[in-house]
Protein backbone atom coordinates (compact mmCIF):
# COMPACT_ATOMS: atom_id res chain seq x y z
CA UNK A 1 0.00 0.00 0.00
CA UNK A 2 3.01 2.08 0.74
CA UNK A 3 3.32 2.85 -2.96
CA UNK A 4 0.40 4.66 -3.42
CA UNK A 5 0.05 7.00 -0.38
CA UNK A 6 2.42 10.18 -2.76
CA UNK A 7 0.01 10.12 -5.13
CA UNK A 8 -2.93 10.76 -2.12
CA UNK A 9 -1.01 13.11 -0.50
CA UNK A 10 -0.89 15.29 -3.37
CA UNK A 11 -4.97 14.91 -4.58
CA UNK A 12 -5.79 15.36 -0.50
CA UNK A 13 -3.29 18.61 -0.40
CA UNK A 14 -5.47 19.76 -3.92
CA UNK A 15 -8.37 19.05 -1.99
CA UNK A 16 -9.86 16.17 -3.93
CA UNK A 17 -11.89 13.53 -2.34
CA UNK A 18 -9.91 9.67 -3.05
CA UNK A 19 -11.92 6.59 -3.35
CA UNK A 20 -10.04 3.20 -1.97
CA UNK A 21 -10.35 0.06 -3.17
CA UNK A 22 -8.35 -3.20 -1.01
CA UNK A 23 -8.93 -6.16 -1.92
CA UNK A 24 -9.91 -8.40 1.08
CA UNK A 25 -10.45 -11.99 0.34
CA UNK A 26 -9.00 -14.56 -3.24
CA UNK A 27 -10.72 -17.56 -4.01
CA UNK A 28 -8.99 -19.81 -6.49
CA UNK A 29 -5.88 -18.09 -8.04
CA UNK A 30 -5.39 -14.16 -7.83
CA UNK A 31 -3.08 -12.12 -9.11
CA UNK A 32 -2.49 -10.00 -5.60
CA UNK A 33 -3.21 -10.58 -2.22
CA UNK A 34 -5.11 -9.23 0.43
CA UNK A 35 -4.09 -5.85 1.04
CA UNK A 36 -3.38 -4.88 -2.76
CA UNK A 37 -4.82 -1.37 -2.77
CA UNK A 38 -6.02 0.84 -5.91
CA UNK A 39 -6.71 4.69 -4.77
CA UNK A 40 -9.10 6.60 -7.35
CA UNK A 41 -9.79 10.09 -6.86
CA UNK A 42 -13.23 11.85 -8.39
CA UNK A 43 -11.26 13.05 -12.21
CA UNK A 44 -10.48 8.89 -12.40
CA UNK A 45 -6.58 8.91 -11.52
CA UNK A 46 -5.40 5.96 -10.30
CA UNK A 47 -2.86 4.99 -8.07
CA UNK A 48 -1.74 1.67 -7.30
CA UNK A 49 -3.46 -1.89 -8.41
CA UNK A 50 -5.82 -4.87 -7.05
CA UNK A 51 -5.09 -7.22 -9.79
CA UNK A 52 -2.72 -7.82 -13.00
CA UNK A 53 -4.85 -5.26 -14.66
CA UNK A 54 -8.23 -7.35 -15.12
CA UNK A 55 -10.25 -5.59 -13.13
CA UNK A 56 -8.72 -2.00 -12.68
CA UNK A 57 -11.34 -0.76 -15.38
CA UNK A 58 -14.33 -1.72 -13.21
CA UNK A 59 -12.99 -0.48 -10.16
CA UNK A 60 -12.73 2.85 -11.31
CA UNK A 61 -16.18 2.77 -12.54
CA UNK A 62 -17.18 1.83 -8.90
CA UNK A 63 -14.87 4.18 -7.64
CA UNK A 64 -16.25 6.88 -9.49
CA UNK A 65 -20.19 6.08 -8.70
CA UNK A 66 -19.20 6.09 -5.38
CA UNK A 67 -17.48 9.80 -4.94
CA UNK A 68 -20.36 11.12 -7.11
CA UNK A 69 -22.89 9.81 -4.17
CA UNK A 70 -24.13 6.81 -6.99
CA UNK A 71 -23.26 3.79 -4.47
CA UNK A 72 -22.37 3.56 -0.74
CA UNK A 73 -19.37 1.43 0.51
CA UNK A 74 -18.76 -2.01 0.76
CA UNK A 75 -17.65 -5.33 -0.86
CA UNK A 76 -17.47 -5.58 -4.96
CA UNK A 77 -16.98 -9.19 -6.44
CA UNK A 78 -15.18 -9.97 -9.69
CA UNK A 79 -15.07 -13.60 -10.74
CA UNK A 80 -15.90 -16.35 -12.74
CA UNK A 81 -18.02 -17.95 -10.41
CA UNK A 82 -20.97 -17.00 -12.13
CA UNK A 83 -20.22 -15.60 -15.62
CA UNK A 84 -24.02 -14.23 -16.27
CA UNK A 85 -23.48 -11.82 -13.40
CA UNK A 86 -20.17 -10.51 -13.67
CA UNK A 87 -19.37 -8.83 -17.09
CA UNK A 88 -15.47 -8.23 -16.10
CA UNK A 89 -13.62 -11.11 -14.77
CA UNK A 90 -9.82 -12.38 -13.59
CA UNK A 91 -8.21 -14.42 -16.79
CA UNK A 92 -6.80 -16.70 -14.04
CA UNK A 93 -10.47 -17.89 -12.96
CA UNK A 94 -10.31 -16.80 -9.61
CA UNK A 95 -12.64 -14.67 -7.73
CA UNK A 96 -11.38 -11.26 -6.22
CA UNK A 97 -13.37 -9.90 -3.76
CA UNK A 98 -12.95 -5.68 -3.30
CA UNK A 99 -13.90 -3.09 0.16
CA UNK A 100 -14.85 0.04 -1.85
CA UNK A 101 -14.50 2.99 0.33
CA UNK A 102 -14.32 7.02 0.86
CA UNK A 103 -10.46 7.27 2.08
CA UNK A 104 -12.19 10.27 4.73
CA UNK A 105 -11.21 8.13 7.91
CA UNK B 1 -5.51 15.36 15.74
CA UNK B 2 -3.84 12.27 13.77
CA UNK B 3 -6.75 10.62 11.80
CA UNK B 4 -6.41 7.35 11.01
CA UNK B 5 -5.62 7.35 7.97
CA UNK B 6 -1.87 9.53 8.51
CA UNK B 7 -1.01 7.39 11.92
CA UNK B 8 -1.00 4.36 9.65
CA UNK B 9 0.41 5.98 6.85
CA UNK B 10 3.09 7.08 9.16
CA UNK B 11 3.50 3.60 10.55
CA UNK B 12 4.09 1.92 7.17
CA UNK B 13 6.78 4.42 5.90
CA UNK B 14 8.75 4.35 9.02
CA UNK B 15 8.36 0.34 8.94
CA UNK B 16 6.38 0.45 12.70
CA UNK B 17 4.53 -2.90 12.33
CA UNK B 18 0.59 -2.08 11.84
CA UNK B 19 -2.26 -3.83 11.86
CA UNK B 20 -5.69 -1.59 10.22
CA UNK B 21 -9.20 -3.35 11.04
CA UNK B 22 -12.04 -2.41 8.89
CA UNK B 23 -15.97 -3.88 9.51
CA UNK B 24 -16.80 -4.88 5.67
CA UNK B 25 -20.10 -6.94 7.03
CA UNK B 26 -22.71 -5.78 9.86
CA UNK B 27 -24.34 -2.41 10.76
CA UNK B 28 -21.45 0.21 11.50
CA UNK B 29 -19.98 -0.19 7.70
CA UNK B 30 -16.15 1.02 7.43
CA UNK B 31 -15.23 1.69 11.15
CA UNK B 32 -11.77 1.49 11.79
CA UNK B 33 -10.07 0.06 14.20
CA UNK B 34 -5.80 0.61 13.98
CA UNK B 35 -3.40 -1.42 16.38
CA UNK B 36 0.22 -1.48 16.34
CA UNK B 37 2.36 -4.40 17.92
CA UNK B 38 2.63 -3.06 21.09
CA UNK B 39 -1.02 -3.09 21.83
CA UNK B 40 -1.28 0.69 21.43
CA UNK B 41 -4.64 1.15 19.38
CA UNK B 42 -6.78 4.13 17.62
CA UNK B 43 -10.08 4.28 16.97
CA UNK B 44 -13.18 1.43 17.28
CA UNK B 45 -15.32 -1.02 15.17
CA UNK B 46 -17.96 -0.38 17.25
CA UNK B 47 -17.67 -1.69 20.63
CA UNK B 48 -14.91 -2.42 23.74
CA UNK B 49 -15.35 -5.79 23.90
CA UNK B 50 -14.93 -6.30 19.81
CA UNK B 51 -12.20 -3.92 19.71
CA UNK B 52 -10.37 -6.16 22.40
CA UNK B 53 -11.04 -9.30 20.60
CA UNK B 54 -10.18 -7.79 16.84
CA UNK B 55 -6.62 -6.28 18.01
CA UNK B 56 -5.90 -9.84 20.21
CA UNK B 57 -5.86 -11.43 16.58
CA UNK B 58 -4.62 -8.66 14.71
CA UNK B 59 -1.15 -9.06 17.03
CA UNK B 60 -0.88 -12.65 16.53
CA UNK B 61 -1.74 -11.74 12.92
CA UNK B 62 1.01 -9.25 12.70
CA UNK B 63 3.83 -11.97 13.47
CA UNK B 64 3.02 -13.87 10.70
CA UNK B 65 2.31 -10.78 8.01
CA UNK B 66 -0.57 -12.28 6.75
CA UNK B 67 -4.13 -10.02 5.90
CA UNK B 68 -6.89 -11.87 6.12
CA UNK B 69 -11.35 -11.27 6.64
CA UNK B 70 -12.33 -12.74 10.36
CA UNK B 71 -15.51 -13.15 11.60
CA UNK B 72 -17.24 -12.16 14.58
CA UNK B 73 -20.29 -11.59 16.70
CA UNK B 74 -21.69 -8.40 17.92
CA UNK B 75 -19.69 -8.74 21.13
CA UNK B 76 -16.30 -10.26 19.62
CA UNK B 77 -18.03 -13.69 19.77
CA UNK B 78 -15.66 -16.07 18.07
CA UNK B 79 -17.49 -18.90 15.81
CA UNK B 80 -20.53 -16.21 14.87
CA UNK B 81 -20.72 -14.06 11.52
CA UNK B 82 -22.80 -11.43 11.76
CA UNK B 83 -19.85 -8.81 11.43
CA UNK B 84 -16.94 -9.15 9.04
CA UNK B 85 -13.99 -7.86 9.74
CA UNK B 86 -10.76 -7.14 7.60
CA UNK B 87 -7.73 -6.95 9.10
CA UNK B 88 -4.70 -6.13 7.40
CA UNK B 89 -1.53 -6.33 8.46
CA UNK B 90 1.33 -4.64 7.63
CA UNK B 91 4.58 -6.18 9.01
CA UNK B 92 8.52 -5.84 8.82
CA UNK B 93 10.31 -6.67 5.93
CA UNK B 94 11.48 -9.84 6.08
CA UNK B 95 15.77 -9.68 6.45
CA UNK B 96 18.25 -11.10 4.38
CA UNK B 97 21.60 -11.42 6.18
CA UNK B 98 24.34 -11.85 3.92
CA UNK B 99 28.27 -13.37 4.88
CA UNK B 100 31.10 -12.59 2.97
CA UNK B 101 31.19 -9.28 0.63
CA UNK B 102 32.12 -10.73 -2.99
CA UNK B 103 30.72 -10.63 -6.01
CA UNK B 104 27.93 -12.91 -5.84
CA UNK B 105 26.77 -10.48 -2.79
CA UNK B 106 26.23 -8.11 -5.10
CA UNK B 107 23.65 -9.56 -7.13
CA UNK B 108 22.01 -11.51 -4.51
CA UNK B 109 21.84 -8.31 -2.50
CA UNK B 110 19.95 -6.48 -5.49
CA UNK B 111 17.45 -9.31 -6.06
CA UNK B 112 16.86 -9.54 -2.16
CA UNK B 113 15.72 -5.53 -2.27
CA UNK B 114 13.41 -6.42 -5.43
CA UNK B 115 11.68 -8.92 -2.86
CA UNK B 116 11.37 -6.53 -0.09
CA UNK B 117 14.05 -8.13 2.27
CA UNK B 118 16.18 -5.20 4.35
CA UNK B 119 19.28 -6.61 3.31
CA UNK B 120 22.39 -6.51 5.69
CA UNK B 121 25.82 -7.58 4.36
CA UNK B 122 28.27 -8.81 6.97
CA UNK B 123 32.27 -9.24 6.01
CA UNK B 124 34.81 -9.36 8.74
CA UNK B 125 37.19 -7.50 6.20
CA UNK B 126 37.05 -4.18 6.16
CA UNK B 127 38.68 -3.93 2.18
CA UNK B 128 35.64 -5.68 1.20
CA UNK B 129 32.48 -4.65 3.35
CA UNK B 130 32.35 -1.13 1.98
CA UNK B 131 28.96 0.81 1.59
CA UNK B 132 30.60 1.61 -1.94
CA UNK B 133 31.06 -2.02 -3.54
CA UNK B 134 27.29 -2.46 -1.70
CA UNK B 135 25.21 0.58 -2.32
CA UNK B 136 21.87 -1.19 -2.63
CA UNK B 137 22.66 -2.82 1.08
CA UNK B 138 20.69 -1.38 3.53
CA UNK B 139 23.58 -2.29 5.79
CA UNK B 140 27.02 -3.17 5.82
CA UNK B 141 28.73 -4.38 8.31
CA UNK B 142 32.76 -4.80 9.09
CA UNK B 143 32.40 -7.77 11.96
CA UNK B 144 32.74 -11.30 12.60
CA UNK B 145 29.57 -13.16 11.45
CA UNK B 146 29.22 -15.13 14.92
CA UNK B 147 29.38 -11.83 16.85
CA UNK B 148 26.50 -10.02 14.21
CA UNK B 149 24.56 -12.96 15.45
CA UNK B 150 25.09 -12.62 18.83
CA UNK B 151 23.38 -9.29 18.16
CA UNK B 152 20.35 -9.69 15.64
CA UNK B 153 20.05 -13.58 16.08
CA UNK B 154 16.85 -13.39 18.56
CA UNK B 155 15.37 -10.93 15.90
CA UNK B 156 15.35 -13.59 13.29
CA UNK B 157 12.50 -15.64 12.76
CA UNK B 158 10.65 -17.74 9.92
CA UNK B 159 10.56 -14.91 6.90
CA UNK B 160 14.43 -14.60 7.21
CA UNK B 161 17.14 -15.74 5.28
CA UNK B 162 20.66 -16.05 6.44
CA UNK B 163 23.24 -16.74 2.83
CA UNK B 164 27.14 -17.76 3.48
CA UNK B 165 28.95 -16.53 0.82
CA UNK B 166 32.14 -16.57 1.98
CA UNK B 167 33.65 -19.90 0.92
CA UNK B 168 36.17 -19.67 3.58
CA UNK B 169 35.48 -22.11 6.47
CA UNK B 170 37.39 -19.50 8.59
CA UNK B 171 34.11 -17.10 7.98
CA UNK B 172 31.86 -19.38 6.67
CA UNK B 173 31.66 -22.37 9.73
CA UNK B 174 31.50 -19.50 12.71
CA UNK B 175 28.45 -18.00 10.21
CA UNK B 176 26.55 -21.23 10.72
CA UNK B 177 26.95 -22.52 14.04
CA UNK B 178 25.57 -18.74 14.79
CA UNK B 179 22.53 -19.22 12.81
CA UNK B 180 21.92 -23.07 13.21
CA UNK B 181 20.37 -21.64 16.95
CA UNK B 182 18.18 -18.89 15.81
CA UNK B 183 14.76 -19.18 14.15
CA UNK B 184 15.59 -18.54 10.97
CA UNK B 185 13.74 -19.70 7.94
CA UNK B 186 16.34 -20.24 5.60
CA UNK B 187 19.65 -20.57 5.46
CA UNK B 188 22.11 -21.31 2.96
CA UNK B 189 25.76 -21.86 2.35
CA UNK B 190 27.60 -21.93 -1.16
CA UNK B 191 29.94 -24.16 -2.31
CA UNK B 192 30.89 -27.12 -4.14
CA UNK B 193 29.14 -30.55 -3.26
CA UNK B 194 33.28 -31.26 -2.45
CA UNK B 195 33.60 -27.73 -0.54
CA UNK B 196 30.63 -28.75 1.46
CA UNK B 197 31.94 -32.20 2.63
CA UNK B 198 34.76 -30.61 3.81
CA UNK B 199 32.43 -27.83 5.73
CA UNK B 200 29.94 -30.29 7.20
CA UNK B 201 33.30 -32.30 8.60
CA UNK B 202 34.39 -29.01 10.62
CA UNK B 203 31.03 -28.46 11.80
CA UNK B 204 31.18 -31.63 13.18
CA UNK B 205 33.64 -31.07 14.83
CA UNK B 206 32.72 -27.72 16.19
CA UNK B 207 29.69 -29.85 17.85
CA UNK B 208 26.93 -29.49 14.85
CA UNK B 209 24.62 -32.24 15.07
CA UNK B 210 23.92 -34.11 11.98
CA UNK B 211 19.99 -33.14 12.45
CA UNK B 212 21.23 -29.51 12.74
CA UNK B 213 23.23 -29.79 9.40
CA UNK B 214 20.29 -30.72 7.38
CA UNK B 215 18.63 -27.27 7.82
CA UNK B 216 21.51 -25.80 5.99
CA UNK B 217 21.34 -25.28 1.94
CA UNK B 218 24.20 -26.64 0.34
CA UNK B 219 25.05 -26.24 -2.29
CA UNK B 220 22.81 -23.12 -2.03
CA UNK B 221 20.39 -22.42 -4.50
CA UNK B 222 17.61 -24.04 -6.77
CA UNK B 223 19.37 -26.51 -9.93
CA UNK B 224 18.50 -23.75 -13.25
CA UNK B 225 22.05 -23.90 -14.18
CA UNK B 226 23.09 -20.66 -13.37
CA UNK B 227 26.40 -19.56 -13.69
CA UNK B 228 26.91 -16.16 -13.48
CA UNK B 229 26.22 -14.22 -9.77
CA UNK B 230 23.65 -13.11 -11.15
CA UNK B 231 21.72 -15.96 -12.49
CA UNK B 232 22.72 -17.51 -8.99
CA UNK B 233 21.25 -15.05 -6.89
CA UNK B 234 18.18 -15.60 -9.02
CA UNK B 235 18.46 -19.62 -7.96
CA UNK B 236 19.10 -18.91 -3.93
CA UNK B 237 16.14 -16.11 -3.82
CA UNK B 238 13.94 -18.84 -5.96
CA UNK B 239 14.71 -21.68 -3.20
CA UNK B 240 14.13 -19.13 -0.60
CA UNK B 241 10.00 -18.41 -1.84
CA UNK B 242 10.32 -21.95 -2.75
CA UNK B 243 11.11 -23.16 1.28
CA UNK B 244 8.53 -20.05 2.66
CA UNK B 245 5.66 -21.40 0.36
CA UNK B 246 6.58 -25.32 0.89
CA UNK B 247 6.76 -26.42 -2.90
CA UNK B 248 9.03 -28.53 -4.96
CA UNK B 249 9.79 -25.66 -7.42
CA UNK B 250 9.50 -27.62 -10.83
CA UNK B 251 8.29 -25.63 -13.76
CA UNK B 252 4.96 -24.75 -13.82
CA UNK B 253 3.66 -26.25 -17.08
CA UNK B 254 4.86 -29.54 -15.64
CA UNK B 255 2.56 -29.41 -13.10
CA UNK B 256 -1.36 -29.33 -13.01
CA UNK B 257 -3.78 -27.43 -10.10
CA UNK B 258 -4.03 -23.57 -8.98
CA UNK B 259 -0.58 -21.87 -9.26
CA UNK B 260 -1.31 -19.70 -5.91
Amino acid sequence: MDEIFDDIERWFASGEKVAIARVVDIEGSGPRDPGAAMAVNARGEVAGSVSGGCVEGAVVGEALELLEGRRKAGITSFGYSDDEAFAVGLTCGGTIHLFIEELDW
Amino acid sequence: MTSIYERFRDSIRSEVPVALATLIEGPDLGAKLLIEASGVSLGSLGGEALDRVVSRDAIAMLEAGVSQVRHYGPEGEARQHELSVFIECHARRPHLVIFGAVDFTRALASQGKLLGFRVTVCDAREVFATRRRFPMADEVVVDWPDRLLDRIGSDLGPRDAVCVLTHDAKFDVPAIVGALPTRVGYLGAMGSRQTHQKRVERLLEEGVTTSELERVRSPIGLDIGGRTPEETAVSIVAEIIALRTGHAAPSLSEGKGSIH
